[in-house]
């Protein structure tokens, strides 16, 4: 363990703590520095001094946590140095504003991955790899079984069902930041304009991609229309609303569930999902290993998820390869 | 293949019978033959494919996936087919324009060997996207299950090309996959097939339920017991001797003790039953041992000998005789049934009586095992399938009633899967401890579900996974048509056919009835 690089940045179960920065990367306890990857709620928390992070990630967490004093916006590709670090950063592709973190310090570079995937997503810039010594990555989908479909053929699932039946309601369950809005982006793209409807959960976030310049067309709240409005419309709902007193209303609903672990049948079936969309905002096994192909970095280090497979697959290819083993961090409904 | 594979797929997910017949029926109509005959072949299980064996997947798959990951893999996934087909590396050229056709995937999986399996999966494998790879090595390894029924997929059938299902089930037993004049037929380019050399099944005659309102002469009416068997059609043509169920599934291979006994040709309706040891017709819970067999053994069919207790002739020799009169077709049962062995077939008696105060009472004593009730049909009915107004009644006797307290409490699926709706409930044992006795998913109305439910959340004590367990203070009245003894159940009893009356929030639960006074219903019943 004592041999690894880049020995000025230590992993704890509360986050990455870069020592000349004195500052952390997504902690889970308040600090008095802290650099944000992106506004998911096991990477973004409130009551930080200072919070470091891209216009969009400070955007959410103020509508999520209220006002941040210490909040200070870095836009992608701006540099600025804390401590004796400079700090840069670039698009992850994850969600609208997420980063990865690149950081210079004593000849050393770390990039810190947070959640990201490669896949093309119309609401947020794309991933940008950049070489690095050190590469700290996420592995949510970290198992070769995982490889997500195209986007495309998922949403032509959900066109083909509604016009199968169209008396029924299509209810989609959809994480309420990033994975929702994604795809009402690409019902758009595949030629779908008719109202969409939204569960409460989901009507701030939504207008708050607006407001930051992402189109939704026709979304309206669900609440106070007539369950037979729904009938051969989509309405859209936090994954945890599904099988909840709130959907008792639908009128005879499909339900869908858009994650990549609808990949797998059996934990598919376990969610009662009619209709499983293997839809991510996560790398799948092919993205995670091609990734570290690209980047050719010395060392990799896995932050959360199945992280096992991705090491072993690292030795086979003689990369020097850690668990780091993050405490909180749960991917289970944004996946 | 992808058609087939995206049918499979929403299959798997989708619970409510409508939606499942909606998939089937667009398949069918949008896909050409031969493809849609043979994916009909397999949703039916009528689709005889030599079976893969799973050693030699995992060998291909140890030659093409580092066996950590693979184990890795396997273990998170819990399925082999499944496993295969997400890790199956995909070839590096995408040569993969064109799908190979269902049929193709089922022709190859036809004629392939021990020695080439390997060779030929592989092809196949390679050629087919994740979806399709687990279609394919479902079809390769036996069995979908994807919880759809032969029946199901014949009435799909039906309502894609508006026939008539009784007339689907008396052609099906004749066709071979891929169903060529099946689709002739559907699509008006032919007529029904015939079946004059074949073994056919015909559509069952049905009785509706005798309600309290319903006023029958009973000079026009006869009365015979109702067997607490499985129905079944015995129909012997040229030689070919098939036993069908209800649902018209070929189970002769369940049961060849009576297939071999079917000796002379023609087609008769009776009651499957086995015997216990002093020759009578033994309890249903026997017969379900027999069903559940995979392979009869010699010790099954001498345990639990199966034989046939006639109702009616619908073929005899090659005379149809479905449109003669009732009376008439018992007399030519009876003569028929001369010819064939005693110990296999018999004729079910016409019960003495002229009036219903006399059936009443044979009804009211109805306990034995095997007697479900009476039936009650027109003298003077022709044999006509499905369920006709005005011709046959079943009298079933009235259900045992127990009070029982509600235990634990499971989620349901599908539009249920919101509310706890499968409600496991106890009884009394000597020693003051509640011991379950049954379980029961209906009986009740949407308010009182509802009701229920709202009672499971607000006296939950733990929580399992899906089942949550209550207090034990909800006493439920249930309806039940018989309590057999059973071995596998902690209170020795399992009842038949459990459904929830009414909740009888008006009774403390100390007073609900115990283990012994249901057993005492065992006794009722055997004596
Ligand atoms: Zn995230
Ligand atoms: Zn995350």
């Amino acid at each position: 363990m004592n041999t690894h690089l880049a020995t000025w940045i230590s992993p704890h179960p509360q986050g990455i703590y870069v020592k000349p920065a004195d500052a952390w990367i997504d902690p889970s306890l308040p600090k008095p520095v802290a650099l944000v990857t992106h506004g998911h709620a096991d990477h973004a928390r409130a009551g930080h001094g200072k919070v470091l992070a891209t216009p969009e990630t400070l955007a959410i967490m103020r509508h999520r946590f209220g006002p941040q004093p210490g909040a200070q916006a870095l836009a992608y590709g701006e540099t600025i140095t804390i401590g004796d670090v400079s700090v840069r950063f670039v698009p992850a592709g994850h969600v609208l504003g997420s980063a990865q973190i690149v950081l210079d310090y004593a000849g050393e570079r770390v990039v810190v991955s947070g959640d990201y995937k490669r896949r093309p997503d119309s609401t947020c810039q794309p991933f940008e790899p950049v070489a690095c010594d050190v590469f700290i990555t996420e592995a949510t989908f970290g198992l070769p079984v995982f490889r997500h479909p195209d986007a495309a053929l998922e949403i032509a699932k959900v066109l083909a069902a509604l016009a199968l039946e169209p008396e029924r309601t299509m209810l989609i369950g959809a994480y309420a930041l990033g994975k929702s809005q994604r795809l009402i982006q690409l019902l758009r793209a595949a030629g779908y304009h008719k109202p969409i409807y939204l569960h409460g959960a989901l009507v701030p976030l939504v207008a708050l991609y607006e407001q930051l310049g992402v189109p939704m067309g026709d979304v309206r709240p669900a609440a106070g229309e007539k369950p037979d409005v729904f009938r051969g419309h989509i309405v859209m709902a936090p994954p945890s609303a599904l099988n909840d007193r709130w959907s008792r209303r639908m009128l005879d609903p499909v339900t869908a569930i858009a994650s990549g672990w609808m990949q797998v049948r059996q934990r598919a079936k376990q969610r009662n999902v009619e209709l499983p969309l293997v839809i991510s905002d996560h790398a799948d096994w092919d993205e995670l290993t091609q990734t570290i192909t690209d980047i050719k970095p010395q060392e990799v280090w896995v932050t959360h998820g199945r992280e096992e497979a991705l090491i072993h697959w690292c030795a086979l290819r003689q990369i020097k390869a850690r668990a780091l083993s993050l405490l909180g961090r749960n991917d289970d409904e944004e996946a | 293949m992808r058609a087939f594979a995206a049918l499979l797929d929403r299959l798997l997910y989708t619970r409510s019978r409508n939606a499942k017949l909606a998939l089937i029926a667009q398949y069918l109509l949008l896909t050409p033959d031969p493809d849609r005959g043979w994916a009909l072949a397999a949703l039916t299980s009528e689709l005889d494919l030599p079976a893969v064996q799973p050693l030699i997947i995992r060998t291909m798959m140890a030659e093409r996936v580092d066996p950590v990951l693979f184990d890795l893999s396997y273990d998170y996934v819990g399925d082999l087919a499944e496993t295969c087909a997400l890790l199956w590396p995909e070839p590096e050229i995408v040569k993969r324009t064109e799908q190979p056709l269902l049929s193709d995937v089922v022709v190859r999986l036809a004629s392939l060997t021990r020695a080439d399996a390997p060779k030929v999966m592989a092809t196949l494998l390679d050629n087919l996207d994740a979806s399709a790879r687990w279609a394919c090595l479902k079809l390769a390894t036996g069995g979908l299950r994807i919880g759809v029924s032969a029946r199901l997929a014949k009435t799909a059938v039906a309502q894609a090309f508006s026939l008539n299902l009784d007339d689907i089930e008396e052609v099906w037993h004749g066709l071979q996959p891929p169903y060529a004049e099946l689709f002739d037929w559907a699509e008006k380019r032919a007529d029904k097939p015939s079946l004059e050399l074949l073994p056919a099944f015909r559509p069952f005659m049905l009785a509706q339920p005798l309600e309290a309102g319903d006023t029958l002469s009973p000079e026009d009416y006869l009365a015979e017991w109702k067997w607490d068997g499985i129905r079944v059609q015995v129909v012997r043509n040229a030689e070919h001797v098939r036993v069908f169920s209800r649902t018209g599934d070929d189970i002769s291979a369940s049961f060849p003790d009576v297939s071999a006994a079917m000796t002379i040709d023609g087609v008769v309706d009776g009651e499957l039953l086995v015997r216990d040891t002093t020759g009578d017709p033994a309890s249903f819970n026997k017969l379900q041992q027999r069903l559940g067999r995979k392979r009869v053994t010699a010790k099954d069919l001498a345990e639990y000998p199966a034989f046939v207790r006639l109702y009616d002739i619908l073929l005899d020799g090659k005379e149809d005789v479905r449109a003669l009169p009732l009376l008439e077709r018992k007399q030519r049962l009876n003569t028929f049934a001369v010819g064939l062995p005693a110990e296999r077939f018999d004729v079910s008696p016409v019960l003495d009586g002229d009036s219903f105060e006399a059936w009443e009472r044979l009804r009211a004593d109805a306990r034995d095992l095997a007697q479900e009730g009476l039936m009650l049909k027109r003298k003077d009915s022709a044999y006509v399938g499905g369920r006709k107004a005005g011709l046959w009644y079943k009298w079933k006797r009235d259900p045992l009633l127990a009070d029982c307290v509600l235990m634990y409490a499971q989620r349901g699926h599908g539009k249920r899967s919101s509310f706890y709706s499968d409600f496991t409930f106890g009884a009394w044992s000597t020693d003051g401890t509640l011991l379950p006795v049954g379980k029961a998913y209906f009986g009740f109305t949407d308010a009182e579900l509802k009701w229920l439910d709202s009672w499971v959340r607000n006296h939950t004590v733990s929580t399992f996974g899906p089942v949550r367990e209550v207090e034990k203070a909800l006493v439920l009245e249930v309806a039940f048509d018989a309590v057999q003894s059973s071995a596998r159940h902690k209170s020795g009893i399992a009842m038949r056919f459990p459904r929830i009356a009414r909740i009888r929030n008006d009774k403390p639960a100390n007073e609900a009835d115990t283990v012994a006074t249901l057993q005492g219903f065992i006794a009722k019943a055997a004596a």
